[in-house]
């Protein structure tokens, strides 16, 4: 069966996969990576609501569930469209778990 | 809104989108797709992304193997990197039944030249070395099977699609259809009528509401089924693994995320699109039973998706009796990413010369007039 190498490899956590080169624009979403211009060049291109942004760059998709970067996305989203913030926060549909919780944990004893 | 269209496809779905490319690559370009939310918001959002051909019927093994043909050359056909990997399917089985199904299955699916096989535990094993074998009774392999990034493939296609002319109307609702005769003579959407050619019902599991509006019963019944993402991992699996045992099918992204979900088998049909405390439950429980080295993982998102479920599990293709310019596009009962590429070109040859292929008078919605005989590997 599995050696603990294995085990070791399959927890190891994103923090340590290296992953695109820094960039210099303003970052919107931190756990994706997906920065200022990439969301405004998205909205021009048509995804103009929040849960097409999500899907189009994955925005608001990493660990933090968008707690950081949706409120963020929502503002450059009124801003772009001409759209109210409440009308756009509104847009925002949220998926539990509110935090990340392992498999062992739901699988209890 | 164009008042008038060629083809008027109801749903922005991996089906409208791949049919709305192939009609448009054909040259059949005064093309409307109505969606009513967002392109990918139903069923094909909401998928694990999984290709496979491991199938007990002829019509969904041959579907599924042209499609994975075309999923093969389809990012450079629409210049989307649609992440296809095709790190094959392990499906294990842990009873004495269910191993012979498996053999019946891959002798089918060999016949048909499909290079699946039959696997002891331990080979099951080689290919993933996490598995915990100690139930698994055998497995079957094709190394051809896969999966790919559902927003990307329907991105591509419309993206194509739109460049050749087609309109895709998001956001618009189609609130009633119209037959005289035996045609559909207007489509009316929440943002006004459309006088149709024809009309494509590509609406998922909204599919015999949709119908019903042009007072066409469908078998077909939604059901939910959920699923589940974690957090980002080194890729330790290239391969995606399913169980006819308990209907568990998981998978590694490209972006290193575990994806998979499990059927729970008292699921009733409706449009529950809610997330339960018991699914993730049941798929960690069974989860780790196969692979106990991710106890550790945490999950990020559990969301639901609806299965368009048909008595035979297999989709309902081509036009409707009585009205023949209404066109089925639906029922794929868990399985349309799979087969829509393929799907999509039966449909669009039809479109365009009128004659349908083998697997369209198939799959008519005729059949089900007959004894049914369906598909049993239905898993998720």
């Amino acid at each position: 069966m599995e050696s603990e190498g294995d085990k070791e490899a399959a927890m190891t956590h994103a923090s340590r996969v290296t992953r695109q080169e820094p960039k210099d624009e303003p970052i919107v979403c931190r756990c994706e990576e997906v920065t200022l211009p990439e969301v405004v060049q998205a909205i021009r291109e048509g995804y103009d609501t929040v849960e097409e942004l999500k899907r189009h760059l994955r925005v608001g998709m990493g660990p933090c569930q968008g707690r950081t970067c949706l409120p963020l996305l929502a503002r450059v989203l009124a801003r772009e469209t001409g759209r109210s913030l409440a009308e756009v926060m509104e847009e925002i549909s949220t998926r539990p778990p509110l935090i990340p919780i392992p498999f062992e944990v739901w699988r209890g004893k | 809104m164009r008042r008038t269209a060629d083809v008027v496809i109801i749903g922005a779905g991996v089906t409208g989108a791949a049919l709305a490319y192939e009609l448009a690559r054909r040259g059949i370009r005064n093309v409307v797709v109505l969606e009513r939310r967002f392109p990918c918001s139903g069923a094909t959002g909401r998928c694990g992304g999984g290709i496979r051909q491991q199938f007990t019927t002829t019509h969904n093994i041959r579907l599924a193997m042209e499609s994975v043909e075309h999923y093969g050359t389809l990012a450079e056909e629409l210049g989307v990197d649609i992440e296809f990997i095709q790190g094959g399917y392990l499906i294990l089985a842990e009873t004495e039944e269910e191993r012979e199904a498996q053999r019946k299955a891959v002798a089918l699916q060999n016949d048909l030249g499909l290079p699946s096989r039959l696997l002891t535990p331990e080979e099951a094993a080689e290919i993933l070395p996490l598995l915990d074998i100690t139930t698994i009774k055998s497995a079957t392999y094709c190394p051809t099977d896969g999966h790919a990034n559902p927003f990307r493939v329907v991105e591509g296609y419309l993206r194509r699609a739109r460049e050749l002319g087609v309109v895709l109307e998001k956001f618009t609702e189609v609130v009633d259809l119209e037959p005289r005769g035996e045609r559909i003579v207007e489509v009316r959407t929440s943002r006004g009528p459309i006088s149709p050619g024809l009309v494509v019902n590509a609406a998922g599991a909204w599919s015999g509401e949709i119908s019903r509006m042009a007072g066409v019963e469908l078998p077909n019944k939604p059901v939910r089924h959920e699923i589940a993402i974690t957090e980002p991992v080194e890729f330790f699996m290239e391969v995606m693994v399913i169980s006819i045992h308990n209907g568990i099918y998981f998978s590694q992204t490209m972006e290193g995320q575990i994806i998979g979900g499990i059927g729970l088998p008292d699921e009733r049909p409706g449009y529950n699109l809610s997330s339960s405390l018991r699914f993730l439950r049941t798929y960690s429980r069974e989860l780790l039973r196969y692979v106990p080295a991710l106890g550790q993982l945490s999950v990020l998102r559990q969301w639901a998706g609806l299965y368009d479920v048909t008595p035979d599990a297999q989709p309902i293709l081509g036009p409707t009796p009585g009205l023949e310019n209404f066109i089925q596009a639906n029922g794929y009962s868990g399985h349309g990413f799979m087969i829509a590429p393929a799907v999509a070109r039966h449909l669009a040859d039809y479109i365009e010369k009128g004659v349908k292929s083998e697997i369209l008078e198939k799959l008519s919605l005729e059949r089900f007039k007959e004894e049914i005989r369906g598909e049993a590997f239905v898993v998720g």
